[in-house]
């Protein structure tokens, strides 16, 4: 479809990516597997994918979080550490519970509260008292991070062997993490349909012509980090799931992550315009990129430049493609 | 350059615009938290202790310099690169120098040269490419972070010499250490920079009003590279200076900076949209934070504690500063 898309008229590709601005990451995302594939054929079979996704689906998460924000024009640097924040909370609880398979439920279900209330807080500080949220995200971030040192000081306490032999089980012979995947995807979904959403974009497009139109400003703002603080909790429980300990630091290194995945994604950082299927393409893309560095059998010590260098061109491609079609 | 740079004149109102002045409410707070400090552990303000936080202040202020010209120069300016090229210099000076006098002129240029030119390659792709500064300097973050680990295996780590070393630790002239001198030097070389040269009209021109600033015939382009650039070659320089502060560097030392570099400069008044504010703020923001931190660590309260009220007096600190107007119809 993508190729028949390109060889019509740029007016009709430009058209085609303002319906759908991921469409430049899907290109980049195909042109991935390609690679993955040429380079280590078994990195397409069933087993990897399944690999490749639990690893990543913490990521997607923490993407779509970061998404909600980012729609109406804000940014959550604080997003790994509520993911830090979560998962230390999870694990403690389901050790002190007994790691019975009821206390794993309730345990997840307090850390998805706490991931509401850290969204609440963030929302409160941003859009209520009308700080400039890049600044305003950060000292949060130190704030929920010094929680996580509180709940959990040094990382290490086990999951109990429900959680992650779940997360990393199949059902009915399907691997537990595509059902993760579907029930997402139904959710986001739903929410792409919601008022909200466009709600968030108004504000993100121009935020004075929002308010003017009657539109509440601060609380859709405000909503927007609760969106973030509830997906950043799902990307927490992810985590567990994929390392099956509590470390009070491991949120901190994704938040970075999120932000780019949102851009590769085609959503602008300037708020107004971007999808949540394109944050998540943008996720896949980071580990594929990851993997493909892997494959073709880059030293270890060049390993870490290599993706950084592809992520940048990736990041300048993602932008400079979607600009040059929307002009 | 807006008008709320200077003290409004009407009536009454005045010492209250002089009290709201980011400057002024950053110097009270900076003596308020000596107090406090002196008050929870005696000796928090004796001359030797003091000195010692304005060289760490020094550290950040210096990276704060360049950061301060990427945000005054607008459009979404901010530069996320520092605490990777932080990183670099200390590594990059270290074994150039490698504990010998003679390698710190040589270590200078290197580090000069390496900052400016990835603020050069940042400054190109945020002008001709029109990549936003969040996201381009956050790539070059992930890129110099692998270049970081690339040098680390190729060659053992240096060491500082010790006349850098002298340099950011012992007294050098009137009891203050050559750090101090070169910050303040920064500050007078920035202020007249900003205040008295074409270019620091002109930056803040552009970070005012963009297209006013175009059609007014100021160079834009040009100068958005030349503000990336020097972002580069400060905290390329602040690097070298914290190599000689460690001794030696050890992973992502500058990645300590990054975020915080952005707090001394909205904590000294200059907001994040740019176009106004100035670097003698930013210089006090970073004494600021520094005291901060430094009083949280006198206290007895454990790491965890210590970064909860950290953080939740930064948001409180915020609140003197630059809030967004409320929404009017």
């Amino acid at each position: 479809m993508s190729n028949a898309a390109t060889q019509t008229n740029t007016g009709g590709l430009g058209r085609l990516i303002r319906r759908y601005p991921f469409l430049p990451a899907l290109i980049i995302l195909v042109l991935l597997l390609a690679l993955n594939g040429i380079f280590e054929p078994r990195s397409l079979s069933f087993r990897s994918m399944t690999g490749l996704i639990s690893t990543y689906l913490a990521l997607m998460m923490l993407s779509v979080a970061q998404t909600y924000v980012v729609f109406s024009g804000d940014i959550d640097l604080s997003a790994g550490s509520i993911v830090s924040l979560v998962n230390v909370s999870v694990i403690v609880l389901m050790q002190k519970w007994g790691g019975d398979g009821f206390s794993v439920i309730a345990a997840c279900l307090v850390g998805a509260l706490i991931g509401l209330a850290c969204g609440l807080i963030n929302g409160i500080v941003v859009a209520g008292l009308r700080l400039q949220a890049i600044v305003a995200t950060f000292a949060t971030s130190i704030f929920f991070t010094g929680l996580a040192l509180t709940v959990l000081p040094v990382a290490g306490t086990p999951a109990p062997e429900a959680y992650w032999t779940t997360y990393g089980g199949r059902f009915l012979g399907i691997p537990f993490v595509f059902y993760a995947v579907a029930a997402v995807a139904i959710l986001l979904a739903i929410l792409m349909r919601m008022r909200l959403t466009t709600q968030m974009l108004a504000v993100g497009d121009d935020q004075q012509a929002a308010f003017q139109s009657g539109l509440p400003v601060t609380a859709i703002r405000i909503k927007g980090y609760v969106f973030c603080g509830l997906f950043a909790a799902l990307a927490a429980l992810c985590i567990t799931g994929d390392t099956a300990s509590g470390d009070p630091l491991v949120g901190g290194k994704m938040t970075l992550y999120s932000v780019a995945a949102v851009v590769l994604g085609g959503s602008a950082l300037a708020g107004g315009f971007g999808t949540v299927t394109g944050s998540l393409i943008g996720a896949l893309i980071i580990g594929l990129i990851n993997a493909l560095v892997f494959f073709v059998g880059t030293p270890s010590e060049w390993q870490n430049f290599v993706q950084g260098l592809a992520i940048l061109l990736a990041l300048m491609t993602g932008i400079l493609v979607s600009r040059g079609a929307r002009a | 350059m807006s008008t709320d740079a200077l003290p409004s004149k009407s009536g009454g109102n005045a010492a209250l615009a002089f009290a709201k002045k980011p400057l002024v409410v950053a110097l009270i707070l900076i003596v308020l938290l000596l107090a406090v400090g002196e008050w929870l552990s005696p000796g928090f303000a004796s001359p030797g202790q003091v000195l010692r936080l304005l060289i760490v202040a020094a550290l950040l202020g210096i990276v704060a310099a360049g950061q301060n010209l990427v945000i005054l120069g607008g459009r979404e300016g901010i530069d996320l690169s520092v605490g990777g090229i932080v990183s670099l210099a200390a590594i990059l000076a270290g074994n150039v120098m490698n504990g010998a006098d003679s390698g710190i002129l040589p270590a200078i240029l290197v580090c000069i040269v390496v900052g400016g030119l990835f603020g050069l390659i940042n400054g190109v792709g945020v002008t001709l490419l029109r990549i936003p500064p969040l996201v381009m300097t956050l790539g070059m973050l992930g890129v110099l972070q692998g270049l970081l680990v690339v040098i680390r295996n190729g060659i053992p780590s240096g060491r500082a010499a010790p006349g850098l070393s002298d340099f950011v630790v012992k007294p050098f002239l009137l009891g203050l250490p050559g750090i101090i001198w070169l910050w303040l030097l920064i500050g007078l070389a920035m202020a007249f920079l900003l205040r008295r040269t074409v270019f620091g009209y002109r930056v803040y021109a552009i970070g005012s009003n963009e297209q006013a600033a175009f059609m007014a015939g100021v160079p834009v382009k040009t100068i958005r590279v030349a503000l990336f650039m020097l972002s580069g070659v400060f905290a390329a320089i602040a690097g070298m200076c914290l190599l000689g502060y460690s001794g030696s560097s050890f992973a992502n030392v500058g990645e300590q900076y990054m975020l915080p570099s952005i707090i001394a400069v909205v904590l000294g008044g200059t907001p994040l949209s740019g176009g106004k504010g100035g670097y003698t703020g930013t210089m006090a923001g970073a004494v600021l934070l520094v005291l901060l931190q430094s009083i949280l660590t006198t206290v007895h309260i454990d790491e965890a504690g210590r970064q909860m009220v950290f953080g939740a007096t930064l948001v409180a600190l915020m609140l003197f500063y630059g809030r967004a107007k409320a929404m009017r119809g």
